[in-house]
């Protein structure tokens, strides 16, 4: 079996994210990392190739995002990934979700994968459908938002929890999953695998590469189309209590809540 | 004609709370745009009368289809073949999990442009625009689209259920392809309700729990606090803590759990992401407890203290217990 794992490079949490109000992208700039949502998609390929029902023949991390995502690709590798692909092409800077995902799903074509795995979403977009999108254009199954996965011949049994409760559906392969953050608990890469993490093969490939129609991609070509950004209604901040001494915190608690008629 | 295609989830003989919403808003977007709002429904023998009922939110006709049920592909069939049949300027869903994978699919299906997350549309010179929360609701983005459908995907409780009363709908049977992928999921068991059977929507109080509580074991100080508060008090929990099996899946607040609006929602532990804010931010008083003072649920509460929830929440319960006599 051959795993793909989508991954991507998001501003790191500490960073303030912040909007260019002219062309209205994420502000970029500042320390970036791997998305975290994306460590669990590699755990799981790794649990996969370990738990040995179905041998795995190899992991790719895949990206798509300027010349700085091969961080993100290291990281993966580090994380236990075998090699990487970036798709890297000025035409698919600024697509929306819809254009994002048609073109991973042209860079993923190429590695003809039995599994498509990748994180419940991404720590700036926020979309959780970016899966939904690949599957479409590969013309495979999905899920989304998977905590448990078992493999058996030729396909996944998965659970989710769902809008009523938790779903069990059996999905052939090759699929497309995505997964929740509660499917396992990523491991921490050694030392070893982060410093062999740069040695490890990884391939920079442009849009013409793996045939993407570049009318279909990019800021300009992408069918929703951002017009503005403003900000939210202003809500009156709340009160802050900062917890140095507990009695005295907890005294202030009640207060507050004996003024609204709560206790 | 421009004409709106509302999906409309349903499940055991009733349809999603999210997806009534939607179809009313739907109505009302047709109604500005000059056109129409249909809704289709995707199940094994979905029921007449069920199918009719969506007249009474706005609905004008209502599309049925023969698939298989709670999976988002077969409903890409079926709403892909209703569109390019139809007249059908827009696709509209109610917030939850299948119609974002179902807006996803069909935008990639047709080339459409999507907006996820939406939490208002309005119509301008014939367009919708949509408005859309990014960055951790700091911000606004507005999307209209380029392409000709338009897919509008909900946040959960965004759209206001309005009975219009004007009746049944006329109701049409749509026949569809399943496509190859589509009919590689296999739904095994649907629904499972896993934990207690807990009943948390009447309580005037709610003690929330989260991952903050650091094991099962942490909820006692929840459900402690919640005590002390008395009968009209309950406890309530994220999707973390219930995925990790801590806390049973009826007590969830949030996108695909319970909405809830207490006099007191009191949260320990919870960092306040989007998909938990979604089921209880229209709480009359939110109070947090978090030792990050970065935590997102800070930006939405009324009350916020920084610090250690395993300090101050035993010392809160004796205090109440105290208060209360
Ligand atoms: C499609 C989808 C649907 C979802 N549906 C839901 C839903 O219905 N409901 C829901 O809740 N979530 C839902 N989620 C998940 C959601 O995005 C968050 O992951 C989840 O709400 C986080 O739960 P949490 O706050 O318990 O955990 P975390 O985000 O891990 O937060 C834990 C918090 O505890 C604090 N903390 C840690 N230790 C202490 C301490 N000793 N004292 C005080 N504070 C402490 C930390 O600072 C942190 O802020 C959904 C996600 C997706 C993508």
């Amino acid at each position: 079996m051959k795993i793909c794992v989508l991954v991507k490079e998001v501003p790191d949490a500490a960073v303030e994210k912040r909007l260019n109000n002219s062309t209205g992208r994420m502000d970029r700039s500042g320390e970036k990392n791997l998305n975290p949502y994306d460590t669990h998609a590699i755990e799981a390929a790794m649990q996969i190739r370990e738990g040995g029902v179905a041998p795995v023949e190899e992991i790719v991390a895949v990206t798509m995002g300027p010349e700085s995502a091969v961080r993100a690709l290291h990281k993966a590798v580090s994380l236990g990934a075998d090699r990487s692909v970036h798709l890297s092409d000025e035409a698919v800077a600024g697509s929306d979700v819809a254009a994002t995902g048609y073109a991973l799903a042209q860079t993923l074509r190429r590695e003809s994968p039995d599994l498509v795995l990748l994180g419940q979403q991404s720590d700036d977009g926020e979309c959780y459908t970016i899966g939904a999108v690949v599957a479409e254009h590969l013309g495979m199954p999905s899920l989304t938002q998977v905590i448990k996965m078992d493999v058996e011949t030729g396909a996944l049994r998965c659970e989710r929890q769902a809008e009523y409760g938790y779903d069990t559906v059996q999905v052939s392969l090759p699929a497309v999953i995505s997964v929740g953050d509660a499917i396992n608990e990523p491991r921490y890469p050694s030392l070893k695998a982060i410093m062999g993490a740069k040695k490890k093969p990884l391939e920079t490939v442009g849009a013409a590469d793996v045939e993407i129609d570049t009318s279909k991609v990019g800021g300009e070509n992408s069918a929703a189309r951002w017009i503005a950004a403003k900000a939210p209604p202003a809500k009156a901040a709340g009160e802050i209590i900062e917890d140095e001494d507990t009695a005295e915190t907890v005294e202030k608690i009640v207060a507050w809540l004996d003024e609204r008629k709560l206790i | 004609m421009t004409n709106i295609l509302v999906y409309a989830l349903h499940y055991e003989g009733a349809i999603n709370k999210n997806s009534l919403g939607a179809v009313s808003e739907g109505a009302k977007l047709a109604a500005e745009l000059g056109g129409e709002a249909h809704a289709i429904l995707v199940g094994e023998g979905v029921p007449q009368d069920l199918a009719a009922s969506l007249g009474n939110y706005g609905a004008s006709k209502v599309l049925v289809a023969e698939g298989p049920e709670g999976l988002a592909q077969p409903v890409v069939d079926a709403m892909g073949a209703a569109i390019s049949g139809g007249d059908y300027k827009y696709a509209l869903f109610g917030g939850g999990l299948l119609g974002f994978e179902i807006g996803a699919g069909l935008a990639a299906r047709l080339g459409a442009g999507v907006a996820m997350e939406v939490t208002a549309v309005r119509a301008e010179g014939g367009e919708l625009i949509a408005e859309r929360p990014i960055l951790g609701d700091s911000a606004i983005s507005e999307i209209s689209y380029r392409s000709e459908v338009g897919i509008v995907i909900g946040r959960l409780n965004a759209f206001e259920i309005k009975e219009t009363g004007a009746g049944a709908a006329a109701v049409e049977q749509l026949s569809f392809e399943l496509s190859p992928h589509a009919s590689q999921a296999k739904m095994i068991t649907r629904g499972e309700q896993r934990g207690a059977d807990v009943d948390i929507e009447g309580a005037d109080i709610l003690v929330a729990g989260g991952r903050g509580l650091g094991k099962a074991e942490g909820f006692q100080l929840c459900e402690e606090l919640a005590g002390a508060f008395g009968n009209n008090a309950a406890v309530a929990a994220t999707r973390a803590v219930v995925d990790a099996g801590w806390y049973p899946y009826a007590a969830q607040i949030g996108q695909t759990g319970k909405t809830v609006s207490p006099k007191l929602y009191l949260a320990a532990g919870i960092s306040g992401a989007i998909q938990h804010k979604v089921g209880m931010q229209s709480s009359e008083n939110i109070v947090a407890i978090n030792k990050d003072s970065n935590a997102p649920i800070f930006e939405f509460s009324d009350l916020g203290i920084v610090g250690d929830l395993n300090k101050i929440l035993p010392k809160l319960t004796e205090a109440v217990k105290a208060k209360k006599g």
